[in-house]
């Protein structure tokens, strides 16, 4: 199997492969994360919001996101868009969903501080909601990548002219198990590498917590 | 309806009083709490407010504060009081300087937030975590974030009775500096009648929503007050025989 990594590798196809693969993830990640945090940010902060696009999401979160692949490909049809799009999807509501809890969550007292330190709203949210948050968002953070790598894998499965779902289907036409093998590992190894990220972002930004800081 | 107000700007700063409370009425729906209180503190004048638990002593301190409307009567203000409360409040992802400099405006709030630190004995932990504070180090942090902002009225709502008395008792020295360094107003909030007798120039008691007694000045021991007496308005003990 080593070997058969070397000899795509050699060829450049797997690295192509990976490399697609990864821009798709990054970009369904991006924007998925984008629009999550934003309407979690509105329905954190506002009653009219949440009442406006709270049930809405709510709703739609109920539908397992990989049912919505045969929708999407009547919208999108098979190619980039419609990868990128399932990505998105699956990230936007672990995030959206933490955003707001994240935000609910924080302590009123220290709200109650920051007024009677005289912070503007803008300092409000930056010196202490944000980080009150950032806990559950990271958790957010965790999942979307979790769920973002799944739905890559899915949609690379289903009629990818490249990747490494494509590669995993080209060669199971043609039987060679090594390759098919070494899709696996690869998979793995970027949900390791997508853990061991996240476990990044929480070492660095929530160093003050107990619970995942290291000891200063 | 909201009847803070702003002190006029040109108040010299000895003359005029830190805050001024006329007939302050403040009612959670139809429950009064605070009913026709009058009160008064001068500029440097450290008054404790004592009063059995839940007559409405946190009310007025978050009226005084800006915190709560008011439902009648007229309070002036500085338009920013400082607050200690019970807990710490302290952000736990910013370091203890970042925490002491909280909402200040000036320039060179490391410095300012290093000078307070240091004059409540922490300034060699500018970049240590709150959580890696004793209680009564948390205590005294919240403290130098209240005066580091130069308040003409500080407001305390029991600081320290979450602490032990040993640390008690060093915290009423290290309050008792610092008051006499900065010169504010003090409203001390305390449910520890010897805690306002080692503290206060002036000593109230409050009962049915209004300052139902008051006794002046203490520190220089000039008129000393009898702690059976304190006890007697709060009605522990019974005030006369028979
Ligand atoms: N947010 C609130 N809503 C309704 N009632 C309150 C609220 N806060 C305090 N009270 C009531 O007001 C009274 C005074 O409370 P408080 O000022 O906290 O008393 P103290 O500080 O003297 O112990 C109590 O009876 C309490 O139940
Ligand atoms: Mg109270």
């Amino acid at each position: 199997m080593v070997r058969t990594a070397f000899k795509l590798a050699a060829g450049g196809s797997l690295l192509n492969d990976l490399g697609v693969s990864l821009l798709r993830a990054a970009a369904g990640f991006a924007i998925g994360a984008a629009v999550g945090a934003t309407l979690g940010v509105l329905v954190g902060f506002s009653r009219v919001a949440e009442a406006a696009i709270d049930r809405s999401v709510q709703m739609i979160r109920a539908i397992p996101f990989l049912a919505a692949l045969p929708l999407v490909i009547v919208w999108l049809g098979v190619g980039e868009a419609e990868k990128i799009f399932l990505v998105a999807l699956g990230v936007t509501f672990p995030i959206y969903i933490n955003t707001v809890l994240g935000i609910r969550q924080v302590d009123p007292k220290l709200l109650e501080l920051g007024r009677v330190q005289g912070l503007s709203s803008l300092q409000l949210i930056r010196r202490i909601i944000l980080p009150g948050a950032m806990p559950s968002i990271l958790t957010g953070v965790r999942y979307a990548l979790a769920t973002a790598w799944l739905a890559l894998v899915v949609a690379e499965t289903i009629g990818a002219q490249s990747g490494i779902g494509f590669l995993a289907m080209d060669a199971r036409e043609f039987l060679r198990t090594d390759v098919i093998v070494l899709t696996i590992v690869i998979y793995a190894l970027i949900g390791v590498a997508a853990d061991a990220i996240a476990r990044f972002l929480e070492r660095r930004l929530l160093a003050w917590h107990p619970n995942y800081g290291a000891p200063r | 309806m909201n009847l803070h107000v702003a002190p006029q700007s040109s108040t010299p700063f000895e003359s005029g009083p830190a805050v001024v409370v006329s007939n302050l009425v403040r009612s959670y729906g139809s429950r009064v709490v605070i009913e026709k209180l009058n009160l008064r503190i001068g500029r440097g004048e450290f008054v404790a407010l004592l009063g059995e638990s839940g007559c409405g002593k946190t009310t007025l301190l978050r009226a005084l504060a800006g915190l709560d409307p008011i439902q009648g009567g007229r309070i002036v203000a500085p338009r920013r009081p400082a607050v200690v409360f019970q807990e710490h409040r302290l952000l736990p992802w910013d370091s203890l300087w970042r925490n002491v400099s909280l909402g200040l405006q000036a320039p060179a709030a490391r410095e300012r937030a290093a000078e307070a630190l240091t004059e409540v004995g922490l300034g060699d932990r500018l970049d240590d975590w709150p959580r890696n504070l004793s209680g009564g180090q948390a205590q005294r942090v919240a403290l130098a974030r209240a005066l580091v902002q130069q308040p003409e009225l500080l407001l305390l709502d029991e600081p320290f009775a979450a602490l032990d008395a040993l640390t008690r008792i060093r915290m009423h020295e290290l309050v008792r500096e610092l008051v006499a360094n900065h010169q504010p107003g003090v409203l001390l909030v305390t449910h520890d009648v010897d805690e306002a007798i080692a503290l206060a120039d002036r000593i109230l008691v409050m009962r049915h929503g209004a300052i139902a007694y008051e006794h002046r000045a203490l520190r220089d021991g000039s008129t000393p007050i009898s702690r059976a007496e304190l006890l007697g308005e709060l009605g522990v003990i019974s005030r006369s025989p028979n």
